[in-house]
């Protein structure tokens, strides 16, 4: 019985990474697009989770890290003809530093709940207004990322399946990475911290450390996302990096896929996704309409399943069990 | 850098400074009973300038005729969505309802584009137009008209918290939630009822700039987020502070503008938030209990 359970459970893991390998070879290009956004966003949600959900920080301003990964990759890329991997380890290790700034600045300080909120929406703000004025940012033209055809040690190639591929890895990684916090003790900080600062303070988890761990994760992972960002489209610009509009698109899919779970945010990008790409398809003429129905989308979760798909479904199981 | 500019800046800085007050105010209205950061205030104001643009433009009369009516239209639309959405969610975690009105804001700005396209409208007015100078300094009539405006509606909306016995539940509610319940203020109709005063006082806020302001889909979002940033400098929940706190930053965004290129005129607004929000999170001159 036991063993015939791992055997299944075994067989099951080998016919998902099968599928998930082989999955593009088949498919038409539009539709690996479609997939690679669902990976991008879910990477970007389970990067901001780290922050928002398990820590309990909500960061109205993960824009900032993202713009911060996409002009370092782009800049040392188009300035120094860098490679944008070692472009990516760079905005990651800068993503972390503003991380570390805004993290010891508005933790020392003690902000919290919707402090920390306008706070981190502040500083992506300030960032898109410094990139719209700079002369070396290209101000609101943006930059263009100079086509390199397939060169896949300068992040680039004209089939999607790289850009897949790539993001598939960047996506197990960052879900390896949150997995690891949710069964170690660190999740358990993060949980305390959440639920009652005051209470986790007080029982001698060193609040501001874990805090601070958790914004410097979250903003080098959510920074690599950026220069993900800049070689899939080979184009930036201050609005679509630092803009309000991005941190929104970041913080969604959690949300909606329910915050401080391992899949969560995955969940809300596989659903979000395809509607927005079918929407677009019925009403593409008409500018907004998915978005409008991811309002719709977020006020009916915040209102109808507090904890998220996922924790919807937990509930369902759990009730059915009984 | 010559006087007159500066002084010039000044007065402009205070006349917007004055439309950021009513909108500040009455987001903090919001926040002080509901303890909600209000993301969908900027919508309600440009639905406001809207209903202000089509009445102007069918009926071809002063935009300033269609004030009762675009702040009785948000009064409802601001009065359902609490009654409808927020209050189920009023026991929830901030940033629950936080979310949710970003929803809402998400939802009508979006709405908006998909029904009138992104296009900036202006209105166009010939009478109560102009400007009146005085020495080299100018004073934009619309601006003066707007500003006016605004201090009367920001001074009904205090004698109505201080003197009806509405505005002291309100009041009641926004310092001691359970003493207020316990006897016999009814909550929920209270909670709409502010929440739909602070809706009806943003879209006079967007009726009154129409002369003079484009009008577009996302035009609350340069508001909403200015109105942020006055409310934390003024103190979260404190109606003085946050229409004095509204003047500073009229008048610091004036004089970046003067002072800075383009669109750095905001730094200065954003470099005061962060500030205010690490050295004095209670703001200017919020209670030091809040």
């Amino acid at each position: 019985m036991f063993k015939k359970s791992i055997a299944n459970s075994l067989f099951l893991w080998f016919g998902l990474i099968l599928i998930v390998i082989l999955l593009p070879f088949f498919l038409p290009p539009y539709f690996i697009h479609v997939l690679v956004m669902i990976l991008f966003y879910a990477y970007l949600g389970t990067s901001w989770n780290i922050l928002g959900g398990y820590a309990g920080q909500f960061s109205f301003g993960h824009a900032a890290f993202f713009g911060i990964g996409a002009y370092a990759s782009t800049l040392a890329f188009v300035n120094w003809g860098i490679s944008p991997w070692l472009g990516m380890i760079l905005g990651g290790l800068l993503g972390m530093l503003l991380g570390l700034l805004i993290g010891s600045l508005c933790f020392h300080y003690g902000l919290r709940g919707p402090y920390f909120a306008l706070a981190t929406l502040a500083f992506s703000e300030l960032l898109r207004l410094i990139s719209l004025n700079l002369d070396l940012t290209g101000k609101a033209m943006g930059i263009l990322i100079p086509l390199k055809g397939n060169a896949p040690f300068s992040f680039q190639h004209e089939s999607k399946i790289f850009y897949y591929f790539v993001i598939l890895l960047m996506f197990i990684g960052v879900l390896w990475i949150t997995r690891c916090i949710d069964k170690g003790k660190f999740g358990d900080y993060f949980t305390a911290i959440r639920e009652d600062e005051d209470s986790a303070e007080a029982i001698g988890v060193d609040t501001f450390a874990y805090k601070l761990l958790a914004i410097l994760i979250s903003g080098f992972l959510t920074a690599l996302g950026g220069t993900f960002y800049a070689q899939y489209f080979l184009y930036i610009d201050p609005a679509i990096t630092f803009g309000v509009g991005n941190s929104i698109e970041i913080f969604l899919r959690p949300i909606v896929g329910g915050m401080g779970t391992v899949y969560g945010p995955l969940i809300g990008a596989s659903v979000l996704g395809p509607l927005g790409e079918v929407t677009r398809g019925l009403l593409g003429g008409y500018q907004g309409v998915h978005l409008m129905i991811y309002g719709a989308i977020l006020v009916s979760v915040i209102i109808f399943l507090p904890n998220g798909i996922y924790g919807w479904l937990r509930s369902l199981k759990k009730k059915h069990r009984d | 850098m010559d006087t007159n500019i500066l002084v010039q800046a000044i007065i402009s800085g205070l006349l917007m400074g004055g439309i950021y007050a009513l909108v500040a105010v009455s987001l903090n209205l919001i926040f002080g009973v509901m303890k909600i950061i209000n993301f969908a205030h900027g919508a309600f104001m440009m639905l406001g300038m809207y209903v202000t643009y089509w009445v102007s433009v069918f009926l071809d009369i002063h935009p300033y005729l269609s004030l009762l009516l675009s702040m009785s239209v948000l009064f409802v639309v601001g009065f359902l969505i609490q009654y409808g959405l927020i209050n189920r969610i009023i026991e929830a975690p901030e940033h629950n309802q936080l979310l949710l009105t970003l929803g809402v804001a998400l939802f009508l700005e979006n709405l908006a584009l998909f029904l009138w396209t992104p296009n900036y409208r202006m209105i166009k007015v010939t009478t109560f137009a102009g400007a009146v100078h005085v020495g080299k300094v100018m004073f934009s009539t619309p601006r003066m008209i707007a500003f006016g405006a605004a201090l009367t509606m920001t001074l009904l909306l205090y004698l109505f918290l201080t003197k009806t016995d509405s505005g002291k539940a309100i009041r009641a509610i926004s310092q001691d939630r359970e003493g207020a319940h316990v006897i016999g203020i009814n909550l929920k109709m209270i909670y709409s009822l502010a929440f739909g005063i602070g809706s009806a006082c943003v879209a006079a806020a967007g009726t009154m700039i129409t002369p003079f302001f484009y009008i577009t889909p996302t035009v609350g979002l340069v508001f909403v987020i200015t109105a942020f940033v006055i409310v934390v400098l003024g103190g979260l929940g404190s109606f003085w502070g946050a229409f004095f706190g509204a003047l500073i930053v009229g008048v610091a965004e004036s004089l970046g503008e003067v002072l800075l290129s383009g669109s750095l005129k905001q730094v200065p607004i954003y470099s005061i938030f962060i500030l205010t929000l690490l050295f004095r999170p209670k703001g200017l001159f919020g209670k030091r209990h809040v």
